[in-house]
């Protein structure tokens, strides 16, 4: 017995539990890899190639074909046309070749020398074509009578086209240019001053309109349950629908915001709230504020009402004022959750797009970041610089998760 | 500060503060219901609510007080020097009403409002408190207001005709004569725009979405709530930070996969991607739930020679159904939600869902009641799920940490 000892290491069991505890988050894995890992080094491959949104279509050899000629009766002399094409303007494809079958009762009388026909197979090597390439190819031929009969004509059977095209995407061409033309000019600091506006007063201004609002709700009355639903529904509610709502609201021409102010005298002409600097921005960061401020407002509310009653009972007796109480109590215990609202908040405002897009469409002074992605890659056709844009992002965030990770495990409950 | 502190000083400026609240808000619920020009004074409103608030605290009768103010504050308003100004073709019947809902709000809010506010010095106590049930008054007003005024309007607007909207935009007021055809609008979106289709393949989608979801995210939650394995700290902490990819980010390169391999304008395309985006904050939630319940339940059915998998099928998964519901509405509320993979990724008008096809209805061709009518119809049944089980909804909420 002297040398009794606890195992050590890994047991059989442990090993058991930890080959199911895998094989359980194997699913999940793997799905995020294909869809978040895979594209997001997709993303940094893009953004030092020169590949614009054209590319995405490759070059296709397009084969036409039909049958030209008076056909009536046996023996009449028809041709059967091929027209080919290459789809692309500006590239090549590479050893082409299609097959197709001739229909029966017709009788081939000749063929082009890059082709050979076997029994009723005809099979042509086209070789290589340059971009914008065209022909056609004309094949002369004498139709029998159960061809007239049977009504089977030569294009309802498909040519097969085969060729090989090189895609900028997987070529060995690099390039920088994309970098050089988004950090290029006034423009990028620009959108780097947008999109810290934007994020920094949209995630402020929702996280104080959310206290106040949990403020407001922190007691209980009837209602209550019915008001904390309402002042939830602007986060409820599909991002397109409510977008629509402001536009329409605070259009210029026949909005009704416009139409209050002048009957209430506050301006004499319509207002452009979403078409002019720098007005533009502050409204889309409202907007932020109001979507958003129903989800601080649910996290201060769950954390303010587990707060002890206790300590404001005795606050109270020793005299400390509401707003006393307000600040020397509630705001100590609310810190840990603001602080890591705001981390949050923060890292969501900055990745927001849809907001922006549908209601401006990053004009007039409004294009963050990620609206720059999109506008780069769909709107300038320059796919390249989209991903290049959105390599800054991750760049950026990168930073920020680090932060995150540092103050998420002071505050676990979340 | 101690000057603010005294009651003479309190009571007038709440009372004009208050004032001028109220017939800001009556003259904006006023405009929006008729489409009749009201508009608020400030200088009248100050100047009468001071003295409203300076007669409250002085009289010190509530009942008197308050019949003073409203009879005093419809006749003032009715002479058109009251705070609410009135233009000259308003009618009657809408004068009378505003002037009676500001008087009857204002007097009915200011007592409670001033209540233990004396004449003299006042404590910090008092004080304080009349300012807070100031600023409470104020914020339900406020937010009431800004939450349900783009929500009314999209209604409204749907509700009537271009003509109409153009001749004046403050008009919300409803013809109830025109009977069923106040609902044109929704009736060409499911007759010529194909709101129908939209509406299901969304709802398809989004079912879809759930069931996926779940399917991944039960095991790979218990895994990293129950099971002992190395990496499980690092792995639980690391789940939230795929939250931090925007999608744009990740749309762009999905949008080329797709566009190469042909899956754009599929369904299989949305429901192989939609559920990713969902995953992690399932995951997430679930696992805070399986932590939280007792593990001694689970250890007896493994005593009992129950099988883990069996175990969480037959255990872990009854215990949890509140949680479970609370994950799928939150998901399908995202997926119901979504619209940039969906405007990216679906180009074929029969294979729109809700929100691409809302989209496709903002060109300057189609009016603009037809976009509301659109929005609404998206609304409508997230509204309702989520009125419906707003408790659970509530909870998937907060549990999520949820993304934004």
């Amino acid at each position: 017995m002297a040398d009794a000892h606890p195992p050590s290491g890994t047991g059989p069991l442990a090993k058991r539990e930890a080959r199911l505890a895998w094989g359980l988050l194997m699913p999940t894995i793997t799905a995020v890899a294909i869809v978040v890992v895979l594209p997001l080094l997709a993303i940094f491959w893009i953004s030092v190639k020169p590949v614009s949104l054209a590319d995405l279509r490759a070059p296709e050899a397009v084969v036409r074909e039909d049958i030209r000629g008076n056909l009536e009766v046996a023996g009449d002399e028809a041709q059967i046309r091929y027209r080919l094409r290459n789809s692309s303007q500006d590239r090549a494809i590479l050893a082409v070749s299609f097959s197709d079958v001739i229909p029966e009762g017709v009788v081939v009388q000749s063929v082009d020398e890059r082709c050979t026909i076997d029994e009723r197979r005809l099979q042509c090597d086209l070789g290589d074509w340059d971009a914008g390439y065209r022909e056609t190819l004309s094949i002369p031929v004498i139709v029998e009578q159960t061809y007239l009969d049977n009504g089977l004509r030569p294009q309802d059977s498909a040519a097969l086209v085969e060729g090989q095209s090189s895609s900028v995407l997987t070529n060995g061409d690099f390039t920088l240019d994309n970098f050089a033309r988004i950090f290029s000019g006034e423009e990028f600091v620009e959108v780097l001053l947008v999109t810290l506006f934007y994020t920094v007063f949209g995630t402020i201004g929702a996280l104080l309109v959310g206290l106040f609002a949990a403020l407001l709700l922190n007691k209980s009355f009837k209602g209550q349950g019915i008001l904390r639903g309402l002042y939830l529904f602007p986060y409820v509610a599909p991002v397109i629908a409510v977008a629509f709502a402001w536009l329409i609201l605070f259009d210029p021409f026949s909005g009704s915001v416009n139409a209050l102010l002048v009957q209430m005298g506050l301006t004499q002409e319509a207002i452009n709230f979403f078409g002019e600097r720098p007005l533009a921005l502050i409204m889309v960061t409202i907007f932020e504020i109001w979507r958003y401020f129903p989800l601080s407002f649910l996290f201060i509310l769950a954390r303010m009402q587990s707060i002890d009653a206790d300590m404001y009972e005795a606050a109270d007796m020793d005299g400390a004022s509401p707003f006393q109480q307000f600040w020397y109590l509630s705001v100590p215990q609310l810190l840990g959750i603001l602080s890591v609202l705001f981390l949050l908040r923060f890292i969501w405002t900055f990745n927001k797009f849809d907001d922006i897009f549908l209601l401006t469409g990053g004009n007039a002074g409004t294009r963050t970041l990620t609206v720059n992605v999109y506008e780069q890659a769909f709107a300038i056709s320059n796919i390249g610089a989209g991903a290049a844009v959105a390599v800054v992002i991750f760049g950026c965030l990168l930073t920020f998760s680090i932060f995150f990770l540092k103050y998420i495990s002071r505050e676990e409950g979340l | 500060m101690s000057m603010l502190r005294r009651g003479f000083v309190t009571g007038p400026v709440i009372g004009a503060l208050w004032m001028l609240v109220l017939s800001v808000t009556v003259a904006v619920a006023m405009s929006f219901a008729t489409g009749e020009a009201f508009r608020p004074s400030v200088s009248l409103s100050l100047l009468w609510g001071g003295i409203a608030g300076a007669a409250t605290v002085a009289v010190r009768q509530s009942r008197v007080a308050q019949i003073g103010v409203v009879l005093v504050v419809v006749a003032l308003t009715l002479l058109d020097i009251g705070p609410l100004q009135l233009g000259e073709a308003t009618s009657m019947f809408a004068r009378i009403t505003g002037a009676t809902l500001l008087a009857g709000g204002f007097a009915i809010s200011l007592v409670p409002i001033l209540d233990e506010i004396t004449p003299g010095a006042l404590g910090r106590h008092e004080f304080e408190a009349a300012v807070i049930r100031f600023l409470t008054g104020f914020g339900y007003i406020y937010f009431t207001a800004i939450v349900m005024i783009p929500f009314y309007v999209m209604v409204m607007t749907s509700l009537k005709s271009q003509s109409e909207l153009i001749q004046n935009p403050l008009d919300f007021s409803i013809d109830l004569s025109r009977g069923t055809d106040l609902f044109r609008s929704y009736q060409e979106l499911f007759a010529d725009f194909n709101f129908g289709t939209y509406l299901l393949n969304s709802f398809f989608i989004s079912v879809l979405t759930v069931f996926i979801t779940l399917a991944f995210a039960i095991p790979g939650a218990y895994a990293v709530a129950r099971l002992r394995f190395r990496g499980q700290a690092a792995f639980s902490r690391s789940i939230l930070l795929i939250y931090m990819v925007p999608m744009i980010v990740l749309a762009l390169p999905i949008y080329i996969a797709f566009s190469l391999t042909g899956l754009r304008n599929s369904f299989v395309g949305i429901v192989m991607i939609y559920p990713v985006t969902t995953i992690p904050v399932a995951l997430y939630m679930l696992q805070g739930y399986f932590r939280g319940l007792p593990s001694e339940v689970e250890e007896a059915g493994l005593m009992d020679g129950l099988s883990r998998l069996a175990v969480i099928w037959k255990i872990t998964l009854p215990l949890s159904l509140p949680a479970l519901a609370s994950v799928s509405l939150y998901v399908f509320m995202i997926a119901w939600n979504e619209f940039l993979l969906a405007f990216m990724l679906l180009d074929d008008p029969s294979r729109f869902t809700l929100t691409r096809g809302i989209a496709a209805l903002n060109s300057s061709e189609i009016p603009r009641q037809h976009l509301m009518a659109g929005s609404v119809i998206a609304t409508v049944p997230i509204m309702a799920l989520f009125l419906c089980l707003e408790k659970f909804m509530t909870k998937g909420l907060t549990a999520g940490s949820v993304k934004g």
